[in-house]
């Protein structure tokens, strides 16, 4: 397994280097969306309308922080189980979205449109939510706010630890994995 | 009869949960500082020393441990010779949660179930909490309280085996849950397993079997034996921390049954599991 440090808007260049197991510390903006969000997002592209984020080599980050205490940036913060998100996903990432960040498997229709327009599935390690709160710079609400944890945040990150699970070539870290050490 | 102030039941239950959503409970780091361990795979080992220095973080700054800081459960013993003095029990759990989750600083995780608005101006911040009740003798009231976040009980499950399927049944059914929930509820597991009673109430153990503190025994030896066999069998799975290959997915095996006795209808052979992630984040305290 190969480490990267990448900024981000992500280039076709950028996720085509990644395999699913490497390590990779991320710098730069990520957007924060859950499940509201994400159909929130969704609806506004089928309606034609414009996005309150740029999509084009943008990364979005599954998370709902705690409230951050006075003179903190953010809370904790930590990833969320990404299934919620696969129904939406796939639009998004044909419309230029290159890189999800978040914990557990994705459906196949997530995995093929990574496959077809060039993206990448982040694992973060959830739980670890105090630590990766420190990568986190500065964060400020630009959609929902509303939505309280769910609202759409714009983060700057250094360093932001995550590992690649589904690859641009069809690769999955947690099918390999296991596969590795079942039975052992 | 002894009498117990509301407020201080109030007072208790806020600082229970402040504490014990920002302080890995010691059990749980000896179980992670042994995964650590002993785990084979890289990438496994590199996410377990993730998840101790998270621990260290969390605990240094009072953050919490994980954003998901959970539905407040409690399994609460009240004693029969214990009175509440100004209000009710009920009442003084619900407000020490509201003022644990608001003043901690800790997220707002409960909505409408059809609206999935967040209501905490309406029903209250991070309200309702689960409680479940019992009467016992003495004059102390018991409170257990964990912090359950929603990634780990999306994949647990409950079911009712018939006789005939017996305790290999019950070992099949607790791997399918495990394995089918792979890396999505956040391993290195605890897993509870409830069995007996009824439907219901073998998932309300399974709750139950997860305050127990990893390491402790089974005082019932067959059952502390599947437990250690379980475990063991479900290490094989190879899932790993957060489900990304590897030896150590499993920290323990709880097993409680329907007492006394281990009992059931003699139709039934009820199983629950309720799957923890390694935030696991219990306390209790005694008034």
């Amino acid at each position: 397994m190969a480490e990267y440090t990448l900024t981000t808007p992500l280039s076709d260049e950028d996720v085509s280097k990644l395999k699913a197991g490497d390590i990779v510390y991320l710098n730069g903006v990520l957007y924060t969306a859950r499940d509201a969000a994400h159909k929130r997002l969704v609806d506004l592209i089928n309606e034609g309308k414009e996005l309150p984020f740029d999509l084009q080599g943008a990364v979005i980050y599954y998370v709902g922080p705690t409230p951050p205490k006075p003179g903190e940036v953010i809370g904790s913060a930590g990833p969320t189980t990404s299934y919620r998100m696969d129904p939406y996903a796939p639009i998004l990432i044909e419309k230029g979205l290159k890189g999800m960040i978040g914990k557990g498997k994705r459906n196949q229709a997530v995995r093929e449109a990574c496959k077809k327009h060039k993206a990448v599935y982040f694992g973060a390690v959830g739980g670890a939510a105090a630590l990766i709160a420190k990568a986190i710079k500065k964060a400020e609400v630009i959609a929902y706010p509303e939505l309280g944890p769910e609202a759409i945040r714009r983060l700057e990150v250094e360093n932001f630890p995550v590992v690649v699970v589904n690859d641009v070539y069809g690769n999955d870290l947690y099918e390999e994995g296991r596969k590795k050490w079942e039975g052992k | 009869m002894r009498i117990v102030k509301y407020e201080d039941i109030v007072k208790s239950i806020r600082d229970m949960i402040i504490y014990s959503t920002t302080h890995l409970s010691p059990d749980m780091k000896k179980a992670l500082e042994e995964a650590y361990e002993n785990e084979k795979s890289e990438v496994s080992k590199a996410v377990l020393k993730q998840i101790l220095d998270n621990a260290k973080i969390a605990e240094n700054e009072w953050k919490p441990l994980c954003q998901d800081t959970g539905l407040a459960i409690y399994f609460v013993k009240v004693g029969e010779d214990v009175k509440v003095e100004g209000g009710t029990l009920k009442d003084a759990i619900f407000e020490g949660t509201e003022k644990g989750y608001k003043e901690g600083y800790l997220r707002a995780s409960t909505c409408d179930c059809f609206t999935r608005a967040n209501l905490k101006d309406k029903v209250g911040y991070n309200l309702p909490p689960v409680i479940y009740f019992d009467i016992v003798p003495g004059d102390k009231i018991e409170i257990e309280y964990a912090a359950k976040g929603g990634g780990s009980e999306n994949v647990s499950r409950a079911t009712v085996l018939a006789p005939a399927a017996g305790k290999e049944g019950i070992k099949e059914f607790v791997k399918k849950v495990v394995s089918d929930a792979g890396p999505n509820p956040c391993p290195p597991l605890v897993v509870g397993v409830g069995i007996g009673g009824s439907f219901d109430y073998a998932a309300v153990m399974s709750k139950h079997a997860l305050f127990r503190d990893i390491g402790t025994e089974n005082p019932d030896p067959e059952l502390n034996e599947l437990e250690k066999e379980l475990k063991d069998e479900l290490n094989k799975l190879g899932i790993g921390a957060m489900g990304m290959g590897g030896t150590e997915t499993v920290l323990a095996v709880h097993i409680e049954t329907f007492q006394p006795g281990r009992m059931c209808h003699i139709a039934s052979l009820p199983v629950a599991v309720n799957i923890q992630c390694h935030s696991s984040r219990h306390s209790h305290i005694t008034i």
